[in-house]
């Protein structure tokens, strides 16, 4: 037998290719849920409203500091118990989502700290109203800084998606594996998969990058 | 809350393989770190060619991909398999040295041209110049976001559940899960705080590591590092561009 069979490669490409999709998707949106819950998080604790803050710093600090894996065991296997039945993949779009949230969290707050004080009295000054300062002086100034490092943590939460499969989701290390235990074959299926990720995530990087230039340039 | 004391004892039996695979995961890092690290400023195109071709494979693949390869595929091209938590200490370590490469690299280039030139100017061998002089400069820089990075494969070591390693993770899903399917709470619980101490142990260790470091060039830590480091986080080497 081959070490690589190029005719099975080609066969199993497909299925591959449409787990690729779900793992696009559960990114994807798990991006959504960590770029606006991040954002709510380093606002509110930008507040300094009394308990909530210290109850928010805790919660970020666990998420930090603890496995993606145990979070979405978590989610799967706890709060069913509270009435709360999630599907895997939703468990995948929340786990990924809030757990990435805690991270660019941190990276809204150093966009904040870094506009200029002089725009804050400025606001005061012109006694714009709280929403208007937030809305329409620091994250318009703030956000784009950060986007860089936003990018970078989309790309990172592409790369965790295969967590998922001890969960069940079939992304596409999963059905990598699944295709090699149906022929015993693992050498093709996970190559591919490994193939996958390099061919998007390093393109993907490199634009992040050049952003990052751009930007220090500008 | 009366099946703790069990709930506890299985967990830390799982203890012992998630510290063991931590801490050689660390040990790994470390070295491929300061070795790519440093061949990504080699003044050879070939070398830093090859380092790049490593930094990002490993940068560019997920984890969980890398762990299948070498625990499933490389056993057939080589012939020979890995015990699973040796082949969990080579993945955890090949993934995060080559991030750390990129920390070394940083940070070796943020030493201000002068002290290359003073070192020059004092006849100091490449060697000496690197050992005496650049390192030590430059790894005040590189302590902190080395502290993240370390936490990260902390968390990272969960993954070895996904091939039979009884780590701490492994043992809450695959033995307390389905004999104390009622305290699943209190299972993830202790998980999450035996996590938390782990990192907190990593982190006390680091910034003892960065007091030592700073004190031997006559400075304090800084915390600018450091809060740059933490938004700059466990991906972001090149800091967060504000």
């Amino acid at each position: 037998m081959p070490l690589w069979d190029w005719n099975y490669a080609f066969e199993i490409l497909p299925d591959l290719l449409w787990a690729l999709v779900t793992t696009i998707e559960i990114t994807l949106l798990g991006s959504v849920v960590a770029l606006l819950l991040g954002l709510v998080f380093a606002v509110l604790r930008r507040l300094h409203i009394p308990v909530l803050d210290q109850v928010l710093w805790a919660f970020i600090e666990v998420v930090r500091s603890t496995p993606l894996l145990v979070q979405v065991f978590f989610l799967f296997f706890v709060l069913p118990q509270f009435g709360v039945t999630l599907s895997a993949f939703v468990v995948g779009v929340v786990g990924l989502g809030v757990h990435y949230a805690t991270y660019t969290s941190e990276v809204y707050r150093a966009g904040i700290d870094a506009i200029p004080k002089g725009q804050w009295e400025a606001c005061t000054a012109l006694s714009l109203p709280r929403l208007r300062i937030w809305t329409g002086v620091i994250l318009p100034q703030a956000v784009p800084r950060v986007l860089p490092a936003l990018g970078n943590y989309v790309i990172s939460m592409f790369k965790e998606v295969p967590l998922l499969l001890a969960i069940g989701v079939v992304e596409v290390v999963n059905e990598a594996r699944e295709l090699g235990s149906l022929t015993f074959r693992y050498t093709e299926p996970y190559t591919i998969a490994g193939l996958l990720f390099l061919l998007l995530s390093y393109p993907a990087s490199m634009l992040v990058r050049r952003l990052e230039r751009r930007r220090v340039h500008a | 809350m009366e099946n703790l004391p069990q709930i506890v004892g299985v967990l830390s039996d799982g203890l012992p393989e998630t510290v063991i695979a931590t801490l050689g995961g660390v040990l790994l890092t470390i070295i491929l770190s300061i070795v790519a690290g440093l061949l990504l400023l080699s003044s050879s195109r070939t070398v830093r060619g090859v380092t790049r071709v490593y930094v990002e494979g490993f940068r560019g693949t997920s984890e969980v991909v890398q762990l299948f390869w070498i625990y499933f595929v490389l056993p057939v091209l080589v012939g020979f398999q890995l015990l699973p938590l040796f082949a969990g200490i080579v993945v955890l370590g090949l993934n995060h040295g080559a991030y750390g490469a990129e920390i070394v690299r940083g940070a070796v280039r943020s030493v201000p041209r002068a002290q290359y030139e003073g070192a020059i100017a004092l006849s100091l061998s490449p060697a000496q110049r690197m050992r005496r002089v650049i390192l030590p400069q430059a790894v005040v820089e590189m302590l902190p976001p080395f502290n993240n990075l370390f936490i990260q494969l902390l968390k990272s070591s969960a993954i070895l559940a996904l091939i039979t390693v009884p780590e701490v993770t492994r043992q809450a899903r695959e033995v307390l899960i389905p004999n104390f399917g009622a305290d699943t709470l209190l299972i993830f619980g202790v998980t999450f705080v035996i996590y938390l101490v782990l990192a907190a142990l990593i982190t006390l260790v680091m910034r003892l590591l960065e007091r030592m470091a700073s004190a031997r060039l006559g400075r304090r830590p800084s915390r600018a590092a450091r809060a740059a480091a933490r938004a700059a986080g466990p991906t972001g080497t090149e800091g967060v561009a504000v």
